[in-house]
């Protein structure tokens, strides 16, 4: 095996390891699976947000039907996450609209709808709460504190305050949630569309009541996911196993577009409150933040998504004397959980928009007060990191001015009907805190007779997983790409290599795989795979996570090294205003983002052209209209996803400035592209002279937002 | 093709024909992941009687069979990324008459949802299959 210049597979855009199955259909999908003896499984869920659960009527004959409840769960009825609060089937009490209650499985679809619209289920009603400023129920509460804020104050010659709120956003992968659940060997087996098949099995072993070994998750060709089906499918895959385990025979799960929006998991709104010392000449001395998150009726992640907002909070800036003080709290709605950006599109959003007002209110240039506060290496951020060498906030900033031509069109369109608007953003890669060390993620790389194959938990789904991973195996043990093969994420065959989130996925497990790939090369130390394998037998290497030496974090006060490390990003926007409609259309994103190294700039590329436009929706289009605790809007009819006429042009460029500890000097890439489109635009329409501080930037909201003369 | 008048082309061909190539992403229209040609034309299925396909010429992304000139395109430019919506979304690019303009491109693809690529790249897509035609 000898590496030559010409088959690296790194920095290339090597064919996609599954893309001939996806463009001719062979791609297999949970909902193209069926099993012999099949069933097919519905949910029923409460119609009310608050109150307990007083009688069921079936309204049908039992006969045929497979019929389950919480008494029917052989282990503990909950789904087992970071706290053990969420019934995977309701008990007495209801706490949120479309909480599940009962199973029904049927083989024939038809009927089993016909029976599912004969249920009722009687309910002694409470008075929900919506409101998270009126909770009285705390999920979790966090804590940053760096020097001294009065001080900070006193230094200050001018407090700009601003509150800034950020609605629910709908991930809709268009694949909805699905699973089937299959009895097999005394146990189950469940295959579906899911992010974290790890997740799943351990919430089923709990559930359940079963052994590691009885329990199989496999992950299915997944149409999307974007933290949608990160915690979720845990969920889902539990409703099918009980029905799986009382019928005995296999059951599918497949949710509608309906059950889909109605039922599962959203990006959490919020309200977030800034208070900034600034001197005349735009000095950043103190900074004060309260961020209050709606995590609904459950705990699900909300606690994790709030420490990634809290840590985003102040932006990419610097700044001695801060304080950070953030709340998730219950409400009497579904439960909210991951999405793309986890927390840093809430916190980011106010804290770009609230530096464009801060330049407003001093009337000085908004890029000059960014360029004079941004973190350069060195700096400490809120939790005192220090930060390293690959700290490229000036320099996407100062790319994205220049190759966008930010300040001669911000006066060309001054007065007219187009706006600019800029927004500087980071986002740490990876788990926070100390979350890599506990999660202790494993990868292992088998030697095949012709190359090898990649053992991990980690999914693809649709961000290029098995390609990027192939492409590092490949070019540290020096053979061809196509000599890469890749197991599927079946829990019986892969280690667990953690969840496949928190843009950890090519630095983190990618970098576990380079150190397995270089044990195996020196094992190997020159002799062909098949002469190793006639000598030897087999090969499998397996390694753990090892953190690079003096990374320290204190979860009780919050300080330490929040990230390995942060991508860079700068986004600038135009937009047009319909001066009678007041509808905004984007025109044009200038989308610059340092991610250390582009391991397939095509699917880089990809991923920020693609986080872009679902940001673009975020802010503009994309409203969850909650009524009574319902989301009244539930189709793709009336919940606005970009389309081909939304979506603007997207100019990307890539820099790259290598993490030392990355693979190939890799970062994350995956979420940071959802971090800066909402607060460009609305920093755009704010050109427009309208003082908007909340997304969506409906022409509704637009209309009754002050105008900036008149609120300055 | 035999099969009830008023189910669904979509579950007819998924479910009678075995052609799971075609998706089912919403089942009320918005979102193409369903969209065939019929007689050409791109249609979504979850919005067809079987009845009303009777004599026509129904295709679906298997019906390519892998040596359309865009099924090559969408691998090479990362058109397709989770995949769900790529059958649909090739067939309704198919469509599209050559020498389109962009403009036109975007409002022939304007019932097709992709959730991942933001659309970029599947125009990168198409513009390559036409170089590749036209050499």
């Amino acid at each position: 095996m000898g590496a030559t210049e010409k088959s690296r597979a790194v920095g290339r855009n090597v064919p996609r390891k599954e893309g001939l199955d996806k463009v001719t259909g062979a791609a297999k999908y949970v909902d193209d699976l069926t099993f012999p003896g099949m069933l097919h499984g519905r949910t029923i869920r409460s119609t009310i947000a608050a109150g307990e659960i007083e009688n069921i009527h079936l309204g049908f004959a039992r006969k045929g039907f497979t019929i389950a409840d919480c008494r029917d769960v052989p282990g503990r009825n909950v789904v087992a996450l970071i706290e053990l609060d969420q019934p995977c089937l309701a008990e007495r009490r209801v706490r949120h609209f479309a909480e599940p209650i009962l199973l029904l499985a049927h083989e024939d679809r038809e009927r089993l709808l016909e029976a599912e619209s004969l249920v009722a289920i009687d309910y002694r009603e409470e008075t929900p709460i919506y409101d998270p400023e009126k909770s009285d129920h705390c999920f979790k509460e966090i804590r940053i504190e760096k020097g001294d804020l009065a001080r900070g104050f006193a230094e200050a010659d001018v407090v700009v305050e601003g509150e800034y709120r950020v609605g629910l956003q709908e991930q809709l992968y268009i694949e909805p949630n699905g699973v089937i659940a299959v009895p097999e060997n005394g146990g189950i087996t469940v295959y579906g569309s899911l992010q974290c098949p790890y997740y799943v099995h351990r919430a089923l072993r709990v559930l359940l009541g079963l052994s590691d070994d009885k329990v199989r998750v496999v992950q299915t060709e997944t149409g999307g996911g974007f933290g949608g089906k990160e915690e979720y499918p845990s969920m889902i895959a539990g409703h099918a196993a009980i029905l799986a385990w009382k019928s005995r025979r296999p059951v599918k799960l497949v949710y509608d577009r309906v059950e889909d929006m109605v039922a599962t998991t959203k990006r959490h709104p919020g309200v977030i409150r800034h208070s900034t010392g600034v001197t005349r000449d735009g000095t950043l001395t103190a900074i004060k933040i309260d961020v209050l998150l709606d995590g609904g009726a459950y705990m699900t992640l909300s606690p994790v998504v709030l420490s990634r907002g809290v840590i985003h909070a102040t932006g990419p800036y610097r700044c001695d004397h801060v304080r950070i003080q953030g709340r998730v709290v219950a409400t009497n709605t579904p439960p909210n959980g991951a999405f793309r950006g986890f927390g840093a599109p809430q916190t980011q959003f106010a804290a770009e928009v609230h530096m464009e007002r801060i330049a407003e209110t001093l009337g000085i240039d908004s890029v000059r007060l960014r360029e004079k506060n941004a973190f350069r290496p060195g700096d400490t951020t809120s939790t005192g990191q220090k930060l390293g060498r690959d700290t490229s906030a000036l320099r996407v900033l100062r790319e994205a001015v220049s190759r966008s031509d930010f300040r001669a069109k911000r006066r060309a369109y001054r007065g007219t009907n187009r706006g600019i608007g800029l927004a500087l953003f980071f986002h740490g890669s990876g788990f926070t805190g100390g979350g890599e060390v506990k999660l202790a993620s494993k990868a292992s790389l088998e030697l095949t007779e012709t190359g090898a194959r990649i053992l991990v938990a980690s999914t693809e789904i649709g961000q290029g997983t098995r390609t990027m991973h192939a492409q590092i195996v490949a070019d540290t043990l020096g053979i061809p790409y196509d000599a890469v093969e890749v197991a599927a994420a079946d829990t019986a065959r892969v280690p667990d290599s953690g969840p496949t989130v928190a843009s950890r996925t090519c630095m983190v497990v990618g970098k576990i795989l380079e150190r397995c790939a270089q044990e195996m090369r020196r094992e190997l130390g020159g002799r062909s795979a098949q002469d190793y394998l006639a000598e030897r037998g087999s090969l499998v290497v397996t390694k753990e996570y090892s953190g690079p030496d003096g990374l320290y974090w204190d979860d009780e006060t919050y300080r330490g090294d929040a990230y390995g490390a942060f991508g860079w990003g700068c986004d600038v926007i135009e937009v047009e205003r319909d001066p009678e409609t007041w509808q905004i259309r984007p025109t044009r994103v200038t989308a610059v983002c340092e991610i250390g190294k582009a391991i397939h700039p095509v699917l880089a590329r990809g991923q920020i052209e693609g986080g872009t436009a679902q940001a673009v929706g975020y802010a503009l289009l994309e409203e969850v209209a909650m009524r009574d605790g319902r989301m009244a809007n539930a189709q793709l009819t009336n919940y606005l996803v970009p389309t081909t006429l939304d979506t603007p042009e997207i100019d990307v460029t890539i820099l790259e400035n290598p993490y030392e500890h990355g693979p190939f000097g890799a970062k994350g890439v995956g979420e940071m592209p959802i971090d800066g489109p909402a607060p460009a635009i609305v920093n755009a329409i704010r050109s427009l002279g309208v003082d908007v501080r909340s997304i969506p930037a409906t022409p509704e909201r637009i209309l009754e937002a002050p105008s900036l003369s008149a609120s300055r | 093709m035999q099969a009830p008048p008023m189910k669904r082309l979509l579950d007819v061909l998924r479910e009678e024909c075995g052609l799971t190539g075609t998706k089912e992403g919403c089942g009320e229209g918005e979102c193409g992941a369903c969209t065939v040609l019929l007689d050409g034309m791109p249609v979504n299925s979850c919005l067809i009687p079987f009845a009303q396909a009777q004599g026509s010429v129904v295709t679906t992304i298997e019906g390519l069979e892998g040596r359309h000139p865009l099924q090559d395109a969408f691998v090479v430019e990362g058109g397709a990324q989770c995949g769900i919506c790529t059958p649909g979304m090739i067939l309704a690019a198919a469509a599209i008459p050559r020498g389109a303009t962009l403009d036109e491109i975007r409002l022939g693809l304007a019932g097709n949802i992709c959730r991942c690529t933001g659309y970029t790249s599947i125009y990168r897509a198409i513009e390559k299959a036409r170089s590749r035609r036209h050499r």
